[in-house]
């Protein structure tokens, strides 16, 4: 089917990657793209970086290819809702788009602190969005006292380094015992929090805060069991929340944690089946990860909206037979304070870790999770050229820690990883 | 798998008698991406094996015999100088034969060197070399690109980076041939030519450490000067063997492989008229147009390894110990990982070649072999009138690895 009318929720990087497949594919129909926000699709990963330090301009960040598609873009018109039946969005301006097909690219939204009243207090920001990150880089232009940082994640953590950078100083607060525990764990989570301290961030792990407050603008921050940080610029850290309220009353399996999708990317019922017609992609969807016992899961890395977007649109055009089930091996990368971390599959469930290559001490080297003694993921430090040997590890399951006997490799000694406990699936 | 595989295919592909054309016998060689040889080398021809083996940290680069100094009869030289010579040579061996860390410690300080500053200019330098070999060849209706432009210029432009003299280039031109012969996988088992390697070496390496000290006495704006006298830094300083051990790798990589990728370049635009045509309207297509040539004729078909470790890899496992190729160029045209392989297209998207190799160990000069190739490449549609091929296929130069024409006479109506 390459004719009718495809609709685009999501004028995101996975909406328009879909959108580029779905004409690199043939097909020549009528294609609308539908978008929350006021901009064209523009590319995430700098605003908590060279954005916020100011060496981009927020509005650089438009992805390209954008005019070549031959879509209708509605623009700052968000879905309101879906009506599955009757195959069509009810969007914000009160119109109505049919559709033959649908391709569900909502994507996720920073989740906001959770006291309504607080974090509406001026100087209290969220970073997600370019509007965010505009937001954010004018209160930095401001030069705040002090700026405090809730949540030790990546995004955390990218923004204490940008702000770093700018000279300001800067606290962050994490319940964990370790920057980016619940995705590398506290073994590599440690060494990162050493290179923290050392750029001059006020680091406050197993601390939660219970209030933010001040009179208009946020002031200081109460922490659990007392004390108090003085801040006036807050950045609000705590993750994301899938964009799914609005498909709330179709029908679907969607919630908080993304909308379930099968392997050919197409939307599941509350009742588990295939909605014909109707997919999904990039960070909204939840699919069931071949690599790793079929677990649903929702990932929030670029390259897995550009893989699965081209993936939905093959299965969007040619049927859901057509492709072998969406089994791409999870990478990301993060910079931060002179790291350049990147990681390939999935530490989740992980019982061991083990530096296999470098070693903390040079500030370049590889660690490898395994899970009931099979190998599941690899993480870079300042390393990224040694990765790509573990993908073929990580993909067959070899058993853990896999590669021994190589060059400048220790032996290795693996030890619990110190990531948070796993719900077993 | 089918049959087994052919254990005498990669020495066939590398008899000079296929040297124009050896592509047909690496499809076959792809037949088992992963093979051994009858001589006991393991040759990998598969895009994925290549490039798992690339990263693989089992995969060591410090494959090259010890040094060793043939007897001169001089009982001195004998037992004390050349075996001194013998001990810091295999200590000290340059970092394109070194595995990690010692590796990291000494392509970072190089790596440093590459400023964005020095490769800008080098790009103005460029352009106005290229300008001057052509004009030189004004009037004439016959050309050798490998002698009026594809050697003199990456041979001028690696010296001004080093900040070798010029008047000292022709000695380099011998020097740096004779070396480069160490990379083909012959030479090992070639007494006479390992002799006289050995003795190129003291003889590079002597004029190397007077430059270096003369460098230090008075620096100049060059890489050798900036090596010479880095400060303690982050990166380390290197030593003064390493130095030159770096020096003479810069000058042969620098030596040996821009002419093959201008040369090549050359020979297969005019085996493709309207892709030369395509360039000379439009000098904007050349980045793609070079990219699309390190895929179909690289410079460098293939680099050896050796195994540290067994290794499983494409449904065998390679032993421990074991002389390992890493057959770059059949990679290139693996249908496997690249729609039409055979065909060349500068309009390919997702053009993940081993043109520079890749890995820990990708191609320190890539961005300098980018600037000369395009400056060479737009000149040359840009001025030359009617080019044709004085021969097709041309004679090519002995090296199966750094392969490419010994000459490549064009016939033209004139340079504009």
């Amino acid at each position: 089917m390459r004719d009718g009318t495809i609709v685009i929720a999501g004028a995101s990087l996975a909406g328009l990657r879909g959108a580029e497949a779905l004409r690199a594919n043939g097909f020549t129909g009528r294609l609308v793209v539908v978008g929350d926000e006021p901009h064209p699709p523009y590319d995430r990963p700098p605003l908590s970086k060279h954005v916020l330090t100011g060496e981009i301009p927020p509005g650089a960040t438009t992805l390209p290819g954008v005019g070549a598609l031959r879509a209708e873009w509605r623009l700052g018109t968000p879905a309101l809702g879906l009506d599955r039946d009757g195959r069509a969005l009810h969007l914000a301006d009160g119109g109505r788009v049919a559709f033959d097909r649908l391709l569900i690219a909502t994507g996720a939204r920073a989740r906001p602190w959770p006291m309504p009243g607080e974090a509406r207090l001026a100087g209290v920001h969220t970073l997600r969005s370019r509007d965010d990150a505009t937001a954010l880089a004018a209160g930095l232009a401001a030069r705040p006292g002090r700026v405090l940082i809730l949540g030790a994640g990546f995004i955390g953590c990218e923004a204490a380094s940008s702000i770093r950078a700018l000279g300001l100083p800067v606290t962050v607060v994490d319940p964990a015992p370790a920057p980016l525990a619940g995705a590398l764990g506290s073994v590599i989570g440690g060494f990162v929090a050493g290179r923290m301290e050392a750029a001059g961030v006020d680091v406050r792990l197993g601390a939660r805060v219970t209030h933010l407050e001040g009179d208009r603008a946020v002031r200081r921050a109460r922490l659990e069991g007392g004390g108090t940080i003085e801040a006036d610029l807050v950045v609000v850290a705590l993750g994301a929340v899938r964009n799914t309220g609005w498909l709330a009353g179709a029908g679907l399996d969607a919630d908080e944690g993304g909308l379930s999708c099968d392997g050919a990317c197409r939307a599941l019922d509350a009742a588990g089946r295939p909605v014909p017609g109707i997919f999904a992609a990039g960070d909204v969807a939840r699919f069931p990860h071949p690599l790793y016992g079929n677990r649903p899961v929702a990932l929030e890395h670029w390259g897995n909206a550009v893989a699965q977007a081209a993936h939905a649109a093959r299965a969007m055009l040619d049927g859901p037979d057509s492709v072998e089930p969406y089994g791409e091996l999870p990478a990301f990368w993060s910079s931060q304070f002179g790291l350049n971390i990147k990681s390939l599959g999935l530490t989740e469930g992980a019982d061991a870790v083990a530096i296999v290559q470098g070693s903390p001490r040079t500030g370049r080297f590889l660690a490898v999770y395994g899970r009931a003694g099979r190998t599941v993921a690899a993480v870079s430090v300042n390393a990224g050229r040694w990765l790509p040997a573990y993908e073929g590890p990580i993909r067959d399951g070899a058993l853990f820690p896999p590669i021994t006997g190589g060059a400048d490799q220790p032996r290795p000694e693996p030890m619990p990883p110190g990531l948070p406990a796993h719900e077993a699936a | 798998m089918t049959d087994a595989p052919d254990g005498t295919l990669f020495a066939t592909a590398r008899d000079p008698a296929n040297r124009a054309d050896p592509y047909p016998l690496y499809a076959r060689l792809r037949a088992h991406p992963v093979a051994r040889q009858d001589d006991g080398t393991w040759v990998a021809s598969g895009h994925a094996a290549i490039r798992a083996l690339l990263h693989d940290p089992r995969v060591s680069s410090e494959d090259l015999p010890p040094a060793e100094h043939p007897p001169t009869g001089n009982p001195v030289k004998d037992w004390i100088v050349n075996p001194l010579k013998d001990w810091i040579t295999d200590r000290h061996r340059p970092f394109i034969f070194r595995d990690p860390p010692d590796h990291g410690t000494l392509r970072r300080q190089v790596m440093g060197q590459f400023t964005i500053a020095r490769v800008r200019g080098m790009k103005r330098r460029t352009e106005s070399l290229v300008a001057e070999c052509l004009d030189r060849c004004a009037g004439r209706r016959t050309f050798d690109l490998v002698d009026d432009l594809a050697y003199p210029l990456p041979v001028t432009v690696i010296c001004d980076l080093l900040g070798v003299p010029r008047e000292d280039e022709p000695r380099f031109h011998a020097w740096a041939t004779q070396l480069a012969t160490a990379l083909e996988p012959e030479s090992r088992h070639d007494e006479e030519l390992r002799a006289r390697n050995t003795e190129t070496f003291d003889a590079i390496a002597a004029y190397m450490r007077d430059l270096i000290r003369e460098k230090r006495r008075a620096p100049a704006d060059d890489l050798l000067s900036g090596l010479a006298t880095a400060k303690d830094g982050q990166a380390g300083r290197m030593s003064d063997p390493d130095l030159v051990a770096t020096a003479i790798l810069l000058l042969i990589a620098g030596h040996e492989t821009t002419v093959n990728l201008i040369t090549n370049g050359m020979l297969t635009l005019l085996r493709h008229p309207a892709e030369f045509a395509r360039l000379r309207a439009d000098p904007e297509r050349a980045p793609r147009v070079i990219e699309e040539l390190l895929r179909y004729e690289p410079p460098v078909h293939f680099r050896t390894r050796l195994t540290r470790a067994p290794i499983p890899v494409a449904g065998t496992v390679i032993p421990e110990g074991a002389p390992l190729v890493l057959l770059f160029a059949a990679g290139n045209r693996d249908p496997a990982r690249f729609p039409h392989p055979d065909r060349f297209d500068p309009d390919r998207e997702d053009n993940q070649h081993f043109g520079f190799g890749g890995a820990l160990h990708y191609c320190v000069g890539a961005p300098l072999a980018r600037i000369e190739a395009e400056a060479a490449l737009t000149a040359l549609a840009a001025r030359l009138s009617a080019p044709r091929l004085a021969e097709d296929p041309p004679p090519y130069r002995p090296g199966a690895s750094l392969r490419g024409p010994k000459r490549l006479l064009l016939h033209i109506d004139g340079i504009g």
